[in-house]
């Protein structure tokens, strides 16, 4: 099951630039939650902040606090730990190229030291299933390489094996971005059945994406968040200045 | 634009085209003439006198016919197999701490200039260094001092290949490994140099190659011998040293045997790379890069 996120004065930066700026809010558990805003407002930082990625650059710094259910991620638990409760898919599909679309899934478990197979065996199929890859993909587990895929294959190939390690946050930057309409219309789909089972973050350029997926969308702006709400009120009615101009095409 | 000039300029390309595509075959044709012309006059020159002989016996004194350079075929083999063991290891760990513990470190920069210099040291030079550190105090020379000067040959051109190749692999893979909770020396070992191991083997059989054919290193150190052997303690017998006597001796019948092991040492480093590349290559997946 998904867990809710608790943001508390989070603030990040790369080297002298202050990044994200006194970030506070509340990610329901169990919902998909949208964030969007102009490139380079600090909405991939964000989530990169989540999991601990933001910290794998040896430029960044964090302060603040970030609970993921009951677990403070920047003092109880060490990064490792942490990106394996809270998934992430990039915005490029990155699938590995040298391993088979089997290993490709099991790759998060086995490089964290399981080898029982029969278990191996089960959790890859639920994942590929869940990630609506299955049937595509099911004869050519082990033979074909993970790059082989299509890029809509590979990226629900790249969710699977985020599924795979049994997140309960999945962190999704961008996730469609550089897929084609039908691709897109299946990662959508895909978000609205995880959310019954994950508690989904997804970072998009795409607004229309934003107001079919997700039930909250926060709006951020040069490293601000300024507005966060339920989505039907950020694209219906705003209540800032700004989130209005956003998404009504005035700037960005 | 008429139609004139559009007919006139469309020829001009066609023609312009024609004359780089030509200058292109022209320099693949330099590129691979001399090879072929050294392995031709080789095939030539050594078939005749090679036989099961050459494979099975060891060389003959002076005046007596015959005689192979079998313990020559086992000493080159023993030899690498020292270099490789040492070479291999040592340039990929360099390799990869350059390439993914150490960037951007004091210590990284001068592990890498340490390594282009190591590159550009004469050959004599290491077989120099090695017989004042392994064979005088030993006082004798040995197989194993042969093979650590030809693996100390070799980690240069294995670490900065291991390197350059790791630097390629895409950052998104790594952070692909990191995002899935994978410790950073796990995704290193497993997923970067996994990905960057084609170009890390054929690093590593480069520099194989190379020192193959090196005979300067082993003069002061492997020494050579007219005997079986196979001691790593005694001096052993290399493909390059039995050329390098035989062909300057003053006996038509060496020089003929000379050409034969030059053939037979060409061959041999064509197959060893060729297995490895083989071997290495089975199990890779349709449509992996």
């Amino acid at each position: 099951m998904g867990v809710g996120i608790e943001v508390i004065d989070l603030n990040a930066w790369y080297g002298t630039n202050h990044t994200l700026q006194d970030i506070n809010l509340h990610i329901p558990a169990n919902h998909a939650t949208a964030l969007i805003g102009p490139s380079g407002c600090g909405k991939s930082t964000f989530v990169r902040c989540l999991n601990r990625m933001h910290e794998t650059n040896p430029i960044a710094r964090v302060t603040g606090t970030v609970r993921i259910g009951d677990l403070d991620i920047y003092n109880d638990a060490k990064p490792v730990e942490i990106r394996r409760r809270v998934g992430m898919v990039f915005q490029r599909p990155n699938p590995f190229p040298t391993m088979s679309i089997y290993d490709n899934v099991a790759s998060g478990l086995k490089l964290n030291g399981y080898t029982n197979k029969r278990v191996l065996d089960g959790i890859v199929e639920r994942s590929l299933i869940n990630s609506a890859l299955w049937d595509e993909v099911k004869d050519d587990l082990k033979k074909k390489s993970g790059a082989s895929l299509s890029g809509g294959q590979q990226q629900r190939l790249c969710i699977a094996r985020a599924l795979a390690v049994d997140p309960e946050v999945l962190l999704m930057d961008e996730p469609a971005s550089a897929l084609d309409p039908i691709s897109t219309a299946k990662i959508e789909d895909l978000i609205f059945q995880l959310k019954s089972q994950y508690t989904i973050v997804i970072v998009t350029h795409n607004m229309q994406q934003a107001a079919r997926v997700a039930e909250k969308t926060g709006f951020f702006l040069n490293g601000r968040m300024v507005e966060f709400d339920s989505t039907h009120k950020i694209f219906t009615n705003p209540s800032d200045k700004r989130t209005e101009d956003y998404i009504t095409g005035r700037f960005g | 634009m008429s139609v004139e000039t559009f007919k006139f300029r469309s020829r001009l390309r066609a023609l312009t085209d024609g004359a780089v595509t030509a200058l292109a075959i022209l320099a693949t044709v330099l590129v691979v003439a001399p090879l072929v012309a050294i392995f031709g006059y080789l095939v030539f020159k050594g078939t005749n006198s090679l036989s099961m002989a050459f494979f099975t016996h060891v060389p003959k004194p002076p005046g007596e016919v015959g005689g192979g350079m079998a313990n020559a075929i086992l000493g080159s083999g023993i030899l690498l197999a020292v270099a490789s063991a040492i070479g291999v290891p040592i340039g990929i760990g360099g390799g990869i701490y350059l390439a993914e513990f150490g960037r951007g470190t004091k210590l990284a920069n001068a592990v890498r200039f340490t390594a282009d210099v190591l590159n550009g040291v004469p050959s004599i030079v290491m077989g120099l260094a090695i017989y004042s550190l392994i064979v005088v105090p030993q006082k004798h020379f040995s197989a194993l001092s042969g093979g650590v000067a030809l693996g100390i040959m070799m980690i240069p051109t294995v670490c900065r290949t291991s390197e350059e190749m790791l630097l390629m692999v895409p950052h998104a893979v790594r952070e692909a490994a990191l995002g899935l909770g994978v410790p950073n020396w796990r995704s290193v070992l497993s997923i970067t140099v996994k990905t960057a191991s084609p170009g890390i083997i054929t690093g590593c059989m480069l520099a194989f190659a190379r020192v193959a054919g090196e005979t300067a290193p082993l003069i002061f150190t492997a020494l050579g011998n007219q005997f079986w052997s196979s001691s790593l303690n005694q001096p052993i017998a290399a493909l390059p040293l039995q050329i390098y006597v035989y062909a300057i001796s003053p006996y038509d019948d060496w020089h003929r045997l000379a050409w034969a092991g030059a053939l037979v040492l060409i061959v041999l480093i064509v197959l060893a790379v060729s297995l490895v590349r083989f071997v290495t290559s089975r199990g890779v997946l349709k449509g992996a890069s």
